[in-house]
């Protein structure tokens, strides 16, 4: 370990008295390290083994998307909501073109909202599995992290079978869907209903009686629940320190009054119960998607073309002048797609938390601001005050609990 | 308890520090002068008939058309806004609070325009600002370390103004 000069007055989250005190020490933890999973750095200051104060320095990742948004028209923006949370992609774009079709003021027809349903939950599901399994590698479980691997690969399958890309997936469009989900996709989901139980059953079997992840989780990293209400946190984190807050129940968007699910709350706080909260979430979600997969409506996926919103289908193209029209003036800038002059915020509950996006409209096919509020942001503020007074191994358990994915903390 | 309602009631209590309002917009917005936000939001949070413990979103807009062809059509008078989202985990309601500034502080171009912070009401706040001054360039007073958070220490502008040129060059590594 290396003493490195670092001037502290310039950083106020550290305690402001350590100032030259040379029995602490100043440790760099990231950008490149393994325990981080994704591209972030801490520096963290140390008595002994103890964690006195922890310095987020984010930004490494940063890539303009609010920029970005400002100059893709609202189809094409979804690839780049792709790459924000990149463990559940499917999430994000069901976000985003939400929030720009309640800007807009599109009703989806109900088979849409039920495919959007069965796809952010199946999202949720592997975003769960791979913050599980990720948290119990760090703390030194292995197997459970390889089993919630191979089941998120069954997930990439399924999501490969339904628009042909396992992680980029730019699923959603402006009022419907890229395509509409076939037979197949509807029987590898019901396949996977049937089959995931028992790969969680023995998940759960390896962690949550597992003596070290048990001991390296539980009493660690405690958020309070006025903490988390001061910080505005959302999402299973909130959920595991007493929030009971969830959008799908209070702001109930797509179809989500049709099911029958539970809101998993807990008031441990610790990383232990936010790992319990996820897996107990992760069984919410395959029984929303048993339920819609089961009761899948038949009909249109896509809104009338007549709003302008959407390319109408092949068929109509060649054959009919109406549609051919219809396809030219969705295409053609100043005739397709126009947003208001008007300004929203609309958010879904994604795996990770609340992810909103706050659309500005000036009339055109682009948004004038696209901004995005995004959940690791605000939990990765967190943080330092999670962090104090626990040890250097702890460092791990917590981020891995709070999930935070640097693409969408730096966006 | 409506968004008319909070505002009579924030009309009542502020007077002329609430400067405008559209209830009756998809969001519903209330508009408060600059220098009150420390005061409208504490009184916000603590009110019991509002409770709005959680300052779910901060963001800024600017408002700028950098054409000046198409400047004459653009819809607004160009000025940067703040746009707070609040949000009641107690009563599950929402409000969103502006507060309207210009572009430049005194229409110095360079000088950043001000605000006072509002992160000793919503803790969360102290992030949100530091990145809507790195990226809009807005100095939040009071704040207690307004650094850039996602640019380095040394770039220079602010990307999400309209008029923000991208540089050419940073550190010997090409742009564009």
């Amino acid at each position: 370990m290396q003493k490195v000069a670092v001037d502290m007055s310039l950083v106020v989250d550290a305690p402001q008295k350590v100032v030259n005190q040379d029995y602490r020490w100043t440790l760099n933890f990231g950008p490149q390290h393994p325990a981080t999973h994704t591209t972030l750095r801490l520096v963290l200051q140390i008595e002994g083994e103890t964690v006195v104060g922890a310095i987020p320095d984010i930004g490494y990742l940063h890539s303009g998307f609010e920029k970005i948004g400002e100059h893709l028209n609202y189809n094409q923006y979804v690839a780049v909501t792709d790459r924000m949370n990149y463990i559940s992609p499917l999430a994000n774009n069901v976000a985003w073109h939400q929030a720009v079709e309640s800007l807009i003021g599109l009703e989806l027809p109900k088979r849409c909202q039920y495919i959007r349903v069965i796809l952010a939950e199946l999202a949720r599901v592997s975003d769960h599995l791979l913050s599980c399994g990720a948290m119990a590698l760090d703390t030194g479980a292995f197997t459970a992290f390889l089993y919630a691997f191979n089941q998120r690969e069954v997930l990439y399958g399924i999501f490969e079978t339904l628009c042909g890309a396992r992680f980029t997936t730019s699923y959603s469009r402006v009022g419907g869907l890229m395509y509409d989900a076939t037979p197949e996709f509807i029987r590898q989901v019901k396949q996977f209903v049937k089959d995931f139980p028992k790969v969680y059953v023995e998940i759960t079997r390896l962690l949550n009686r597992n003596r070290i992840f048990v001991e390296r989780t539980k009493g660690i990293g405690i958020l309070t629940k006025e903490q988390a209400i001061s910080r505005s946190v959302t999402g299973p984190i909130a959920r595991a320190s007493g929030v009971t807050r969830d959008l799908r129940k209070d702001q109930p968007y797509l179809s989500y009054p049709d099911f029958d699910f539970k809101v998993i709350c807990s008031n441990g706080g610790d990383c232990f119960h936010r790992y319990l909260v996820r897996m107990l979430e992760i069984e919410e979600s395959m029984k929303i998607v048993e339920q819609a997969i089961n009761n899948l409506p038949e009909g249109p996926v896509n809104v009338d073309p007549e709003e302008r919103a959407i390319l109408p289908s092949k068929d109509k193209v060649y054959n009919t002048i109406e549609g051919l029209i219809t396809h030219f003036e969705v295409v053609m800038t100043n005739r397709g797609l126009q947003a208001p002059k008007a300004e929203h915020y609309d958010a879904i509950e994604a795996p990770n938390g609340e992810l909103g996006f706050y659309i500005v409209g000036d009339g055109s096919d682009k948004a004038y601001r696209a901004r995005c509020r995004p959940p690791s942001y605000i939990h990765f503020a967190l943080f330092p005050e999670m962090m104090k007074g626990h040890t250097i191994s702890d460092v791990v358990a917590v981020l891995g609990s709070l999930n935070i994915i640097a693409a969408e903390l730096d966006r | 308890m409506s968004p008319a309602d909070i505002h009579q009631q924030l009309v009542r209590q502020f007077g002329d520090k609430i400067t405008g309002a559209n209830v009756t917009a998809l969001d519903p917005w209330v508009e408060v002068a600059p220098a009150a936000i420390v005061e409208v939001g504490t009184y916000l949070r603590d009110d019991p008939a509002l409770l709005f413990d959680a300052l779910n979103d901060l963001c800024a807009v600017d408002y700028f058309e950098p054409d000046a062809k198409k400047a004459a059509k653009f819809a607004h008078q160009p000025h940067v806004e703040v746009v707070y989202h609040l949000y009641s985990y107690t009563l599950k309601h929402h409000l969103k609070v502006k507060a309207k500034l210009p572009r430049w502080k005194n229409d110095q171009a360079g000088e950043l325009p001000e605000i006072p912070s509002v992160s000793k009401v919503w803790l969360i706040g102290e992030w949100h600002e530091r990145e809507a001054y790195d990226l809009m360039g807005i100095t939040f007073t009071n704040h207690p370390n307004l650094r850039r958070i996602l640019c380095p220490e040394d770039w220079e502008g602010h990307a999400l103004r309209k008029d923000y040129d991208f540089p050419l060059e940073y550190h010997g590594i090409r742009g564009q």
